[in-house]
C-alpha cells in the first residue's frame, strides 16, 4: 500500500485512506458527501431558525406579553433571518449544487473538489461560531442587515455584533468560493456534446447564482469589515460625530442584499423547471427564453438596490429610476411563470408529494411576487415600509418560493442521494399542512401591516383591532412546525425502512437518472455522450431526436482517477475559526489560528494529489 | 444506464506523481486559469467598494489633516515605479516557466518580491510619516480611517502574493517545478498583476486626484 517516496515538510501529517468512517467525512473531496455534508448541517440549522421564529411568535401572540421580552425578541429576529438565509436556505441549495450539478452535466467532480470542501468546513465553522454568541454573552441584536448606529460599539457594548460580523465573514467565504467553484465546473467540466443550450434549468440558475455571488459577497464583505474596524479597532468610520454618513452602509449592504434575494430564489426556480416537466410528461416549455430571463433577473437583480432606502431621502429621481428599475425585474420573472404554466398545460400530470410542492412554489411565489411589485411603488412603499407587509411579501418569497421548492427537491431528488424513496402519504401530509400553516402565518400579515403594525416591535397595544390577526399567524406558525416535524420524521424513517429507489423512480429526463441510486463514487463509469436537452429522455425514446439519432453507447472508461481525501481545507478552516475567537478575547490567539491557516495553505498547495485509480472490473 | 456490471470497481493507490488530470476544458481556458479570473473579478468588487466608501468619506472629516495637507506624491510615485516593475520580472517569470525553464522561474519571482518588499518598505515609511509627522492614524478622522483601511488591505494583498510567489519560487529552487505547472505560475502572475492594477487605480484617485486639487 504505502510507497516509501522522499517524504518533506509538508507531507508529515499522513495522507487519509479510509474510504468509510468518520475520518473518511472529515477528509472527504467527494462532491456527493459533501453536498450530504452541506444538506444534514443545513437541516440542523434550519431547525434551530425555527424554533427562534416559534418564540417570535408566542411572544406575539396576543397583546402586551411577556414571553421572552424585548431583549431576547431582538436577538431572536436577527438570529432567525440570519440563521434561515446564511446557515438554512444557502446551504440548503448549496446542497442539491454540490450533490447533483456534477451528475447533471455529465460530470465527475467538481473543478476544485479541495476548494468544495473547505467551502463547506467555513460553513459550519462559520454557523457555530454565529451561534456560539448565544452562550458567549448573547447573540447579536442589531437585524439581519447590522446597520449601524444600531451596531455600533456605544450603544451595543457586548460581543453579540462582534460574533455576527465575523461569523458571517467565515460563512461568506466558503459561499464565495463556492461560487468560483460552481462557475468553473458548469462552464468547463460538461461532458461531451452538453452544450450550454442542453444544459438541465437547475444548472443554468446555478450558473447565474453563482455570478451574483461572486458579484455580491465581495460587497458585503467590505461592509462588515469596516463594522468591525469600527468595534475592534475604533476606527471612525460609522462615527456620525465624525462626519460619516450612514446611508453608504445601507448602500453597501443592499448592493449585497438584493442580489441575495436572488441568489436564494434562482436555484429554487431551477429546480421548479426540473420536477414540472418530470410530473408533466412534457419538456420544459420555452427552455431559452427561461435561459434568458434568468441571466435577465441576473443582471437586472444588482441594479435595484435602493428599492429597500425609499424613505431614506434619496429624492424623487433616484426613487423613480429604482421603482421602475424593480418593476422591470416582474417582466423575466412574470415570463418564467407561464412558462411553468405552459409546461403544465396539457401534460399528463402525476401528482407526487414533489409535484405538490412546486405547484405549491408556483401559487405562493406568484403572491410574493405580486406584493413585490406592490412594494416597488415608491409612494405607496413609505406607507407600509417597515411593517408587517413586508414581512408578508418576502416570507412568500422565501418560504412560499425557495423553501417549497427545496422540499420538493428533498422529495425529487432524495431517492437518488440516499437510496431510498420517501414516504409519499407523509409527503402530502407534509404538503397540506405546510400550505395550510404558511398561508396562515403570514397572509394576515399583509393585514397587519396595512393597518400600520411596524417590524421588529416586541409587542403591541389591545384594541387596535391585531389581535385576531396575530393569534391566526401563531397558530399557523405552529402548524408549520408540525409540518416540518411530518416531514423530517418521513425523511429519517424512509431512510431505514423506505422502499430501495431504483435508478429512475420519476421517469426522468436527465442524465443523473441514468446512475443507480445512490450513485457510485466515481458517478459514471462511462462519460455521457450527450445528444439532446433531456438526454435520457432522448434515449429512452428514440424516435422523438430532433436531429441524429443519440449516440449508441457510451464507452467505459478503464480506469479513473479520483482526488483522495485532504485534511488541509478543515485545518485552514479551524485555523480561520480559533482566529474569530482570539481577534474577541487575545491577540496571540489570533496570530496562532492565521498562522495555522497560513500553514495548513501552503500544505494544501505542496501535498499533492493523493489520487486513486479506480479499475472497473467491467468489460473492455 | 448501461453499464451496471462496471459497478464492481477496485481501488488501488498510486504515487502522487503518477497522474496529471486531465480533466476536458469545455471553453479551452483551464479551470486554474478561469477560477483566478472569476476570483480576480470578486476581488475587483472588494476594492471598488473600498475605493467608493474612500471617495465618499474622504473630505467628510471635522477635524484634520485632510487628504490635500498630507499626500507625497514623489515618495508614493517611486514606490508605484518599483511595483510596476516587478510586474515585469513577474512577466518574464511566467515566461519562463512556459519555456520550462524551471530553474530560472524563482529567480525571476525572488526578483519580483524584491520589488513587492521595496514597495512595502516605502509604503510603510510613508505610514510611519503620515503618524509621526502629522498625527495621522485611523483613529484620527474618518479621513485617517478609510485611508489605512484601503491602502492597509492593499498591502495585505501584497503580502499574500508575495507568500504565494515564494511558495511557487521555492519549489523551483528544488527542483520540483517542472514544466506542465506552468499554469500555477500562469495564475499567480495574474493575482499579481491584478495587485498592482489595483494600486495604479488607488495611486490615482487617492493621490493623483488630491494632488490635482480635485
Amino acid at each position: 500500500m504505502a510507497t516509501t517516496v522522499e517524504r518533506s515538510f509538508w507531507q508529515a501529517l499522513p495522507k487519509p485512506q479510509s474510504q468509510t468512517g468518520l475520518w473518511s467525512w472529515i477528509t472527504t473531496v467527494d462532491h456527493k458527501r459533501i453536498g450530504i455534508l452541506y444538506f444534514w448541517t443545513s437541516i440542523v440549522f434550519f431547525l434551530i431558525g425555527g424554533v427562534e421564529a416559534l418564540l417570535i411568535r408566542l411572544q406575539l401572540a396576543g397583546p402586551n406579553l411577556s414571553v421572552i421580552g424585548p431583549d431576547l425578541f431582538n436577538q431572536l429576529f436577527t438570529m432567525h433571518a440570519t440563521t434561515m438565509i446564511f446557515l438554512a436556505i444557502m446551504p440548503l441549495t448549496a446542497a442539491f449544487f454540490n450533490y447533483f450539478i456534477p451528475l447533471l452535466i455529465g460530470a465527475r467532480d467538481v473543478a476544485f473538489p479541495k476548494l468544495n470542501a473547505f467551502s463547506y468546513w467555513m460553513f459550519l465553522t462559520g454557523g457555530i461560531f454565529l451561534n456560539s454568541s448565544w452562550f458567549l454573552g448573547g447573540a447579536s441584536d442589531a437585524g439581519w442587515f447590522g446597520y449601524p448606529n444600531y451596531s455600533l460599539k456605544e450603544f451595543n457594548p457586548g460581543l453579540g455584533v462582534d460574533f455576527w460580523l465575523i461569523g458571517l465573514l467565515l460563512a461568506g467565504m466558503g459561499t464565495l468560493v463556492s461560487g468560483f467553484n460552481f462557475i468553473v465546473t458548469i462552464l468547463n467540466m460538461r461532458a461531451p456534446g452538453m452544450s450550454l443550450m442542453r444544459m438541465p434549468m437547475f444548472a443554468w440558475t446555478t450558473l447565474v447564482t453563482s455570478f451574483l455571488i461572486v458579484f455580491s459577497f465581495p460587497v458585503i464583505t467590505v461592509a462588515l469589515l469596516l463594522s468591525l474596524f469600527d468595534r475592534i479597532f475604533g476606527t471612525l468610520l460609522f462615527d456620525v460625530f465624525a462626519g460619516s454618513d450612514l446611508t453608504l452602509y445601507h448602500h453597501l449592504f443592499w448592493v449585497f442584499g438584493h442580489p441575495e434575494v436572488y441568489i436564494i430564489v434562482l436555484p429554487a426556480m431551477g429546480i421548479v423547471s426540473e420536477i414540472l416537466p418530470v410530473f408533466s410528461r412534457k419538456p420544459l416549455f420555452g427552455y431559452s427564453v427561461m435561459v434568458f430571463s434568468t441571466m435577465l433577473i441576473g443582471f437586472v437583480g444588482f441594479a435595484v438596490w435602493s428599492h429597500h432606502l425609499f424613505t431614506v431621502g434619496m429624492g424623487p429621481v433616484v426613487n423613480t429610476v429604482f421603482a421602475l428599475a424593480t418593476m422591470v425585474i416582474a417582466v423575466p420573472t412574470g415570463i418564467k411563470m407561464f412558462n411553468w404554466i405552459g409546461t403544465l398545460y396539457g401534460g399528463r400530470i402525476k401528482f407526487t408529494a414533489a409535484m405538490m410542492y412546486a405547484l405549491g412554489f408556483l401559487a405562493l411565489f406568484l403572491i410574493g411576487g405580486l406584493s413585490g411589485v406592490m412594494l416597488s411603488a415608491a409612494p405607496s412603499n413609505t406607507q407600509i415600509h417597515h411593517t408587517y407587509f413586508v414581512v408578508g411579501h418576502f416570507h412568500y418569497v422565501m418560504i412560499g418560493g425557495a423553501l417549497f421548492s427545496l422540499i420538493a427537491a428533498i422529495h425529487y431528488w432524495g431517492p437518488k442521494m440516499f437510496g431510498r424513496m420517501l414516504d409519499e402519504r407523509l409527503g402530502k401530509l407534509g404538503f397540506w399542512t405546510l400550505f395550510i400553516g404558511f398561508n396562515m402565518t403570514f397572509f394576515p400579515m399583509h393585514i397587519m401591516g396595512v393597518m400600520g403594525m411596524p417590524r421588529r416591535i416586541y409587542t403591541y397595544d389591545a384594541g387596535m383591532g391585531l389581535e385576531i390577526w396575530n393569534a391566526i399567524s401563531t397558530v399557523g406558525a405552529l402548524i408549520m412546525g408540525l409540518s416540518i416535524m411530518i416531514t423530517l420524521y418521513n425523511l429519517l424513517t424512509s431512510l431505514r425502512r423506505g422502499e430501495r429507489a431504483p435508478a429512475d423512480p420519476w421517469d426522468g429526463r436527465t442524465l443523473e437518472w441514468t446512475l443507480p441510486s445512490p450513485v457510485p463514487e466515481y458517478n459514471f463509469a462511462a462519460t455521457p455522450q450527450v445528444s439532446a436537452r433531456d438526454e435520457l429522455w432522448i434515449r429512452k425514446h428514440p424516435h422523438l431526436a430532433a436531429g441524429a439519432p443519440p449516440k449508441a453507447e457510451d464507452r467505459p472508461d478503464e480506469t479513473i482517477v479520483l482526488p483522495g481525501g485532504t485534511y488541509m481545507p478543515l485545518l485552514v478552516s479551524l485555523g480561520l475559526f480559533v482566529a474569530g475567537y482570539g481577534l474577541l478575547y487575545s491577540l496571540p490567539v489570533f496570530w496562532g489560528g492565521i498562522a495555522v491557516a497560513l500553514l495548513a495553505l501552503a500544505g494544501w498547495g505542496l501535498e499533492g494529489d493523493n489520487e486513486r485509480i479506480i479499475r472497473l472490473g467491467g468489460k473492455r | 444506464m448501461s453499464h451496471a456490471s462496471a459497478h464492481a470497481a477496485e481501488a488501488v493507490d498510486v504515487h502522487q506523481e503518477a497522474h496529471a488530470h486531465h480533466h476536458p476544458a469545455a471553453l479551452g481556458i483551464p479551470n486554474q486559469k478561469l477560477g483566478t479570473w472569476l476570483f480576480i473579478a470578486s476581488e475587483s468588487m472588494f476594492f471598488a467598494a473600498l475605493i467608493t466608501t474612500y471617495m465618499v468619506f474622504r473630505y467628510r472629516s471635522v477635524v484634520g489633516p485632510h487628504p490635500d495637507e498630507v499626500v507625497n506624491i514623489p515618495l508614493t510615485t517611486v514606490s508605484t515605479f518599483i511595483l510596476l516593475m516587478s510586474s515585469l520580472t513577474m512577466a518574464l517569470g511566467v515566461s519562463a516557466a512556459h519555456r520550462g525553464e524551471t530553474r530560472q522561474v524563482g529567480k525571476f519571482l525572488a526578483l519580483t518580491i524584491l520589488g513587492g518588499l521595496g514597495f512595502l518598505g516605502i509604503q510603510f515609511y510613508e505610514w510611519w510619516h503620515l503618524a509621526v509627522d502629522y498625527g495621522l492614524t485611523w483613529r484620527t478622522n474618518i479621513f485617517g480611517s478609510i485611508f489605512f483601511i484601503l491602502t492597509g488591505f492593499h498591502k495585505a494583498h501584497v503580502i499574500f502574493g508575495m507568500l504565494w510567489l515564494a511558495v511557487i519560487a521555492i519549489s523551483s529552487f528544488r527542483g520540483t517545478l517542472r514544466k506542465e505547472h506552468a499554469v500555477n505560475v500562469d495564475v499567480a502572475g495574474l493575482y499579481w498583476h491584478f495587485v498592482d492594477v489595483v494600486w495604479i487605480v488607488i495611486f490615482t484617485l487617492v493621490f493623483l486626484l488630491t494632488e490635482a486639487g480635485v
